[in-house]
Formats: structure tokens, C-alpha cells, sequence
């Protein structure tokens, strides 16, 4: 005899877990009220960081030529549109769009991660077992305030300086090299650059899904530039702490 | 074979839920996911207890009702294979298997392992059909169509709705199930009059139900279909395209 047990009279009713904006924002600005427009200002402000990482790791290379050669590029930064533009405005500019570009970033994500906690308040469980979603996907959220907090460390320490005592306003090869001979100075800039390539990993293949850059008999080219693109940074970015530490700059 | 199952019971919507255990010995290899199910339910009747409540209805993967999560995988993480498709062969003598509903906001429990899926009914109802009087069907080859292009359509016209994509997906997202019935319209000559108005609606309804895309991938491989994410980066693209166009113009320019 089945004993059945009374039933709910409650219906499981299905309710909206995010609201709708309750004013649309003149265009462009509407877009960033969805989720869907939020990952479009994602990637392409993705894509400006990235243009600037891939700059920054190539202009560092000239750590290799010698101290003259790297303090003349980064007065030459200053430079940049020269005569055209007064000194450092051509600079101020770009800082002023990574700056825009690193809130909008972290704006979206924060506001997507909430979105995704309010679309599963009970999560499983049991034990989930995934299929396709692989480290680095699954680690944006982590690896990606570990890039900013090394942001603030970096900046601090080669840029205003006060993270390196033996810094010097204009001396960058002798900056670098100080701030490298700390060991553990030297460790935290390689696990932050390698917490950068997991973002990259992810981020340089996820932001052609998100732009709506698909073609299935080129989309292979995706996960290979992402991959290629990812290990010529972290590379680049990994070799000037361990030239410093062996010697071979300094 | 011989099972030891842990499943999800959950008495009504506002219940507190809990695993219980239930040894199942004699099982055939030749079973379906469903017919073990029953089996066990048979027994627990016999026994006096309420049986397991799941959804179920075709049982050859056409109806999309009968989502589970089995081991930590959406219909059991094989490759285009519903519950309803899976067989007891693909598990080991003496092996735990543990069944739980669709966990998803959107997605309330009913009881056990039946979950409320109506959350992509309102996806549906604010865009996914054609307002034309297309008649009976035409001669097939009267529509200007290429044939890749509705072979396309026709992939994501498999969609079954069974959910198994917000289940799958970290992030409780609905973009495979959405992305599907729009480019299901979207791609063919009849649904380009409502494209731009229905991409928007779809979207803009999906949001309020569902989390957003981080672009994993974990529901294409759990989807029973094997739908592709291709058709979430066309959805994207049309969205922004939707909001942007000047739709006096047919699209053409920009401005709204």
C-alpha cells in the first residue's frame, strides 16, 4: 500500500530572476543594459587591453639592446604624435582609454558574475562533472583579480616607484633590474604572468564567440591565435624577471 | 548488474530536498536509463514507498521532457544522447549512480527529479514563430534558399527544448536553447520580416530568466542534439545588429 505522502498545493511557479532595466538608455549605452551587450564591451575592451599587452611585452624587448636603448623608448613614449600633438598628450590619451577600458572590463564582469549567482541560487548537490569547460574558463573570475591586484603592485613599482626602494624617475632599465634582483619580486611577476596567460587562454578565444566573429571552417584559427598569442606574451613578459636573476641583463 | 542509486527527493516545490539510496540489484545491461527507473519504482511501490517522480513521455529523444543530471552530467554526458537514450550498459557492475534534477532559478522543482521548464515557453512566446500565413507547404524548391544555409536552420531546428544546456552550463544560461529556435527562424526567408524585433524580444526575455554566456562550451556537449555554440555567436552578433539597425530601412544604416 502506497502511503502518499500529501502533495504540495504550492505551484514550483517560475519567476524572473533579473529585472528588466525600467528605462531604455538612448543607443549606444542601451546596449550595456544586456548581458549580451555587457559581453560585446567585455571583448572589446578585452581586445584594447590585449593590444596594449602585446605593445608593452614587444617594447620591453629592448631590455635586450642595453640601459640606453630601453630609456630612450620610454622617452619616446612620451613622445608618441610629436610635434603634432604636444609631448605626452598622445600618451595621457591612451592611458585615458586603458583606463576606461580596464573599468568598463571589470564593471561587466562583476555585473555578469551576479547575474549568473541569481540565475542558480541552489547550485548541484552533487558533484558536477564537466565536459568542456576547462581550467582556464572556469578561473576568469580568479585570474582576473589577480591581474589586478599585480596591476597595483606593477604600477607601484615601476611606474610612481614607491614599491622599489632603489627607484629612479626616468632610469627604467636600472628600475627593472633592482626591482628583478628581489627574488620574491621576481616570483611574483612570473606567477602573475602565468595567472595572465590562464586569462588569455580563455579571454582571446571567448571574445570572437561574444563579438559574433564565427565561421565554422576558419573558427579553428580561434583557439590556435588564442593559444599562439598567450604563449608569445607570457613568454616574452616571464623572460625579463629570469634575465635579470641569471644575469644575462644587469 | 548491480546498482547501488542515489536520487534527489524532493516532496513539492517549497519541501526540503534530500538524496536517499536505494540498492538496485537484477538490472539488465540492455535497459534504458528509463526502464531502470521504473524497475526501481515497481520495487519501491511494492515496498510501500512513493515512487521516484520523473518526467518522461517519447522515450527516443524527440520530446525533450526527460532531463537529469546523472553523475554530475546533463542526460549523462554522452554524445547526443538523451536520459531517455542512455543505456545501462555504459555503467559498470556495482557502480553509485547519482540522478539529480535541473538545477537552474528558472528551473523550480516540482517534486524529485521533475523540474518547471516553462521559463523557455516565454523565450518562445515573445518571438519564436513566424506571424505570416506561409500556407501549406510550398514546393521545396520555389524558396530562394541555399541548401547550407537551411541545412543550417534544420540543425538548429533539432532543438528539443529538454533544458539540458541551462543545466549543463556554470552559469544557468539559456543562450544554446535561445540561440537554436532563433537562427531556426532567422536563417529562412519566412522569419527574415520579424528577425531584428524577434532577436531583441528573445534575448531581452531570456535575460530575465536565465544568467549570461562566459562561452565554456559545456552545453553544446550536453546537449542531446549536439546543437552547436556557432549558433550562440550568430545570436550575439544579430542582437547588437537588432538594436542597432534602422528597421524603417530594412536594415540598411545605422540609427534607431
Amino acid at each position: 500500500m502506497v502511503q502518499a505522502k500529501p502533495r504540495s498545493t504550492v505551484e514550483a511557479a517560475v519567476t524572473p530572476v533579473n529585472r528588466r532595466p525600467k528605462r531604455q538608455m538612448p543607443w549606444p549605452l542601451n546596449l550595456y543594459q544586456t548581458a549580451v551587450g555587457k559581453k560585446w564591451v567585455m571583448a572589446i575592451t578585452g581586445v584594447i587591453g590585449m593590444g596594449f599587452i602585446a605593445l608593452h611585452m614587444f617594447g620591453n624587448l629592448k631590455i635586450y639592446l642595453g640601459a640606453a636603448e630601453l630609456d630612450h623608448y620610454a622617452v619616446g613614449l612620451r613622445e608618441i604624435a610629436y610635434p603634432i600633438l604636444p609631448k605626452e598628450n598622445a600618451l595621457w590619451l591612451m592611458r585615458g582609454l586603458l583606463l576606461v577600458s580596464l573599468v568598463l572590463h571589470v564593471h561587466s564582469a562583476f555585473s555578469l558574475w551576479a547575474m549568473n549567482r541569481r540565475a542558480r541560487p541552489m547550485g548541484y548537490q552533487s558533484k558536477r562533472d564537466y565536459i568542456a569547460a576547462n581550467w582556464a574558463s572556469r578561473t576568469m573570475k580568479w585570474t582576473g583579480p589577480i591581474i589586478l591586484l599585480f596591476l597595483a603592485f606593477h604600477l607601484s613599482d615601476l611606474t610612481w616607484g614607491f614599491a622599489n626602494p632603489d627607484f629612479e624617475h626616468g632610469a627604467v632599465y636600472n628600475n627593472v633590474v633592482a626591482s628583478f634582483e628581489r627574488v620574491p619580486v621576481s616570483i611574483l611577476y612570473i606567477v602573475a604572468n602565468l595567472a595572465l596567460g590562464v586569462h588569455l587562454y580563455h579571454g582571446a578565444w571567448s571574445l570572437f564567440q561574444s563579438l559574433g566573429v564565427n565561421n565554422p571552417s576558419i573558427n579553428w584559427l580561434r583557439r590556435g591565435f588564442a593559444a599562439l598569442f598567450t604563449a608569445v606574451i607570457v613568454g616574452g613578459n616571464i623572460s625579463f624577471p629570469i634575465a635579470v636573476l641569471t644575469g644575462i641583463v644587469g | 548488474m548491480d546498482l547501488t542509486l542515489k536520487v534527489w527527493r524532493q516532496d513539492g516545490p517549497q519541501a526540503r530536498g534530500r538524496f536517499e539510496t536505494y540498492p538496485v540489484p537484477g538490472i539488465s545491461a540492455d535497459m534504458s536509463f528509463l526502464e531502470m527507473l521504473d524497475i526501481v519504482n515497481e520495487r519501491l511501490i511494492t515496498e510501500g514507498v512513493e515512487p521516484i517522480q520523473f518526467e518522461h513521455d517519447c522515450r527516443e529523444g524527440i520530446c525533450g521532457s526527460c532531463g537529469v543530471m546523472i553523475n554530475g552530467k546533463a542526460h549523462g554526458g554522452h554524445e547526443r544522447t538523451a536520459t531517455c537514450q542512455l543505456h545501462m550498459r555504459t555503467f559498470k557492475d556495482g557502480d553509485t549512480i547519482v540522478v539529480e534534477p535541473w538545477r537552474a532559478g528558472a528551473f523550480p522543482v516540482i517534486r524529485d527529479l521533475v523540474v518547471n521548464r516553462s521559463a523557455l515557453d516565454r523565450i518562445i512566446e515573445v518571438g519564436g514563430f513566424i506571424s505570416i500565413n506561409t500556407g501549406s507547404a510550398p514546393e521545396a524548391n520555389m524558396l530562394p534558399i541555399p541548401k547550407e544555409v537551411s541545412d543550417a536552420a534544420m540543425d538548429a531546428a533539432e532543438c528539443i527544448g529538454c533544458g539540458a544546456c541551462v543545466a549543463a552550463c556554470p552559469n544557468g544560461a539559456a543562450q544554446l536553447f535561445t540561440s537554436a529556435k532563433l537562427q531556426h527562424l532567422n536563417l529562412l526567408p519566412q522569419g527574415q520580416a520579424e528577425r531584428w524585433q524577434r532577436t531583441v524580444a528573445m534575448v531581452e526575455t531570456m535575460e530575465e530568466y536565465f544568467g549570461g554566456c562566459t562561452n565554456h562550451g559545456e552545453c553544446q556537449v550536453a546537449c542531446p542534439k549536439g546543437i552547436s555554440i556557432d549558433f550562440i555567436s550568430y545570436m550575439n552578433r544579430d542582437f547588437i545588429k537588432g538594436k542597432s539597425i534602422n528597421r524603417r530601412l530594412g536594415g540598411q544604416g545605422l540609427a534607431k
